[in-house]
């Protein structure tokens, strides 16, 4: 199980670089999308996998099962998860603004505004 | 007291939420936002005043103890960063209070709704990040911080920050996800996320320690890049120049002062305190050294190459980060001590010019160096010159500004420890810093005013641009923090003593560790073993024995 979700990790780290370093702004967004979800991945797998039951204490006792489930990696990817769709969608946001044509229909020309010396 | 460590968290998230409940820029949004920021400093000094007479002071939140719940600590360094961040948002708010608004149509100051209530949004992301003691809350506040600057880099809307902002966003999150990813890693290793209780895990060497083991060094290293990104440290500084010179100019000033400085104190926490022999390692193989004096060097000379006022300060701003970067790597007590007295006196000078460029802009209504606009300002405004002078000449680290006390410092302790060419190149970086300052001056302040604008004959500054009111707190502030850099300077001796007692304790992370956690996670996991809930450690933790966290 754990060398299928590694496998899996290195998988989505590859293709969100590959992503990433195209020219289109769109694919860079979809590349950070997949890295993200390969490092929850892999906080997942670095925590350990393991078929066991919950981290829950059953009614009446003051103990969850003597095998049970990490609950602190969850809780991490948990976070990781709400913090990247947080900025994730704040740069949808942006790049849908900064592509927005203008009454022409054009896209502006990303030009150094101080490339060139005013006036 | 432990309650004073979590104030500078309540306090500006208070003021940011209640500040934000105000209509925008209007007296309500002020007074809430400027008073938060006050009250915040003054929660800052008396967090430093304890914490300089007990050494640390640890608040276990939720009262879950280390290693197992979030602690948040204070010792002197986090303490005397806490406080500057204060101060740093209360001068860059009340600048801010005349940047919120719209300028005439010509100046091209656009609105920007809500500029205060974000910046105290900030400041909170900032002050966690410099109070945390785990790791992964250490990422949720350098998110918490990110969110922030994203949107103050974005308010106002110009094309040119959009741009800026997409960059900037991009690399802070690819540098948020190798962080992530170390975290995870971390985790699986040693199952704890303490700073103290990683420290040490990861202290014992030799053959057969955990901290001798390559996967602690890939550990470290993927950390060490992740907060090289935030610290803009030269291979991967390029989202520095590239957004910092767009937004507004308190903006500017803010993020200056403190954004980079969250990267460079998340560096010498992982290498004094998470991991201390990785950290050892790097600096004996040079790898810190290399990266501050390349540091340095690149960042003097991009800012050489540029003729816009706020790029060449980003560019310098690369350069001073290998400057405090110096002192880790020199390593010495007295090299930490010097690094954190540049931390201080590069916070006040950096986000001082910003400011000035800001005045520069106001009165002038360009920030490029060879505009025609922007000469004569020697005559136009004689105060702004001279704290523009007194600012820049810190900067250079020529006496008695604080820069000098700052460089003094680094160069000295790199004396001692014989680190030679490091010195060299410091020494060196300081005349070319000297040559950009003198560029501004010579450009923007000694130049007769008219002579090519006559010339080409469209050069002339439209007269709304150049502000003809008086640029009221847009020059009290920077003249009343270049008075701050003199001052700190002049008096060095109190700060210097403060920054060397930090330095000491930065160097010797063991009162820390004891201060955080008594025990190592897997003690109290086996001495709690019998007892009660938690006992039971989780098998899901592939870090076999040395796991740390159960259940709680």
């Amino acid at each position: 199980m754990s060398l299928v979700l590694s496998i899996t990790v290195g998988v989505l780290f590859a293709t969100g670089v590959f992503l990433v370093l195209r020219r289109s702004v769109l694919r860079v967004v979809i590349g950070l999308a997949l890295i993200s979800h390969g490092a929850n991945l892999l906080i997942f797998v670095a925590g350990g996998v393991a078929r066991v039951a919950p981290p829950v204490a059953a009614a009446g006792t003051t103990a969850p099962p003597t095998q049970h489930a990490d609950p602190l990696p969850q809780a991490l990817v948990l976070t990781a998860i709400v913090i990247s769709f947080g900025v994730l969608a704040f740069l949808i946001a942006l790049v849908s603004r900064i592509c927005q044509p203008d009454a022409a229909g054009q896209v502006a020309d990303d030009t150094d505004q101080y490339a060139e010396v005013r006036p | 007291m432990t309650w004073l460590v979590a104030l500078p968290l309540v306090i500006p998230l208070a003021a940011a939420a209640v500040g934000a409940l105000g209509r925008s820029g209007g007296a309500w949004q002020r007074w809430v936002s400027v008073g938060g920021a006050a009250g915040l400093l003054g929660a800052a000094i008396a967090l430093l005043v304890e914490v300089d007479r007990v050494g640390h002071i640890v608040l276990h939140v939720g009262n879950w103890h280390a290693p197992f719940g979030i602690a948040l600590v204070a010792d002197r360094f986090g303490a005397l960063m806490v406080t500057l961040t204060a101060a740093a948002g209360l001068w860059c708010m009340i600048y801010a209070l005349r940047e919120q608004r719209p300028g005439p149509e010509a100046s091209g100051r656009p609105e920007r709704p809500f500029l205060l209530p974000m910046m105290n949004f900030l400041l909170m992301g900032v002050c966690g990040a410099f109070l945390t003691g785990d790791l992964f809350n250490l990422y949720v506040w350098f998110e918490v911080l990110l969110m922030a600057s994203f949107v103050l880099l974005t308010l106002g809307n110009t094309r040119a920050q959009l741009v800026g902002t997409l960059k900037y966003v991009v690399l802070n999150l690819l540098s948020s996800l190798t962080f992530l990813s170390a975290a995870g890693i971390v985790y699986g290793l040693y199952g704890t996320l303490n700073f103290a209780d990683l420290g040490r895990a990861t202290a014992v060497g030799g053959a057969g320690g955990v901290g001798a083991s390559p996967e602690a060094m890939a550990a470290a290293v993927m950390l060490l890049v992740g907060f090289g990104i935030k610290a803009a440290l030269v291979p991967v500084f390029f989202w520095l120049p590239a957004s910092y010179h767009t937004p507004s100019f308190a903006v500017s000033a803010l993020c200056s002062a403190l954004l980079t400085k969250v990267g460079v104190y998340s560096i010498f926490r992982l290498c004094t305190l998470a991991f201390p022999l990785q950290g050892e390692a790097l600096r004996e193989s040079g790898v810190l050294a290399v990266l501050a004096a390349v540091s340095m060097v690149v960042g003097v000379l991009g800012a050489a190459s540029q003729q816009q006022v706020r790029r060449i300060l980003a560019f310098h701003s690369v350069s001073q980060m290998g400057y405090i970067l110096m002192g880790l790597a020199i390593g010495t007590p007295a090299g930490m001590a010097a690094a954190v007295l540049f931390f201080l006196h590069h916070a006040v000078v950096k986000s001082n010019l910003f400011l000035i460029a800001g005045a520069m802009q106001e009165r002038t209504g360009s920030n490029h160096l060879k505009d025609p606009a922007i000469a004569g300002l020697m005559r136009a405004s004689p105060l702004l010159a001279a704290a523009f002078l007194l600012t820049a000449l810190s900067l250079a680290g020529i006496p008695p500004m604080s820069g000098f006390a700052g460089k003094l410092g680094l160069i000295a302790s790199g004396v001692d420890a014989g680190a030679w060419w490091l010195v060299g190149i410091a020494a060196g970086v300081g005349l070319l810093t000297t040559f950009s300052m003198v560029k501004i001056w010579s450009e923007a302040f000694w130049r007769e005013p008219g002579g090519e604008a006559a010339a080409d004959g469209h050069g002339a500054v439209t007269p709304a641009a150049a502000g003809s009111g008086g640029l009221g707190l847009m020059l009290g502030v920077p003249v009343a923090l270049a008075g701050l850099t003199l001052v700190m300077g002049v008096a060095a001796g109190p700060l210097a003593a403060m920054c060397t007692r930090a330095g000491a304790q930065l160097a010797d992370p063991s009162a820390y560790i004891t201060a955080v956690s008594p025990k190592r996670a897997s003690e109290v996991n086996a001495a709690g073993a019998a007892a009660e809930a938690g006992g039971e450690r989780p098998v899901g933790n592939a870090s076999g024995g040395e796991t740390g966290r159960a259940a709680p």
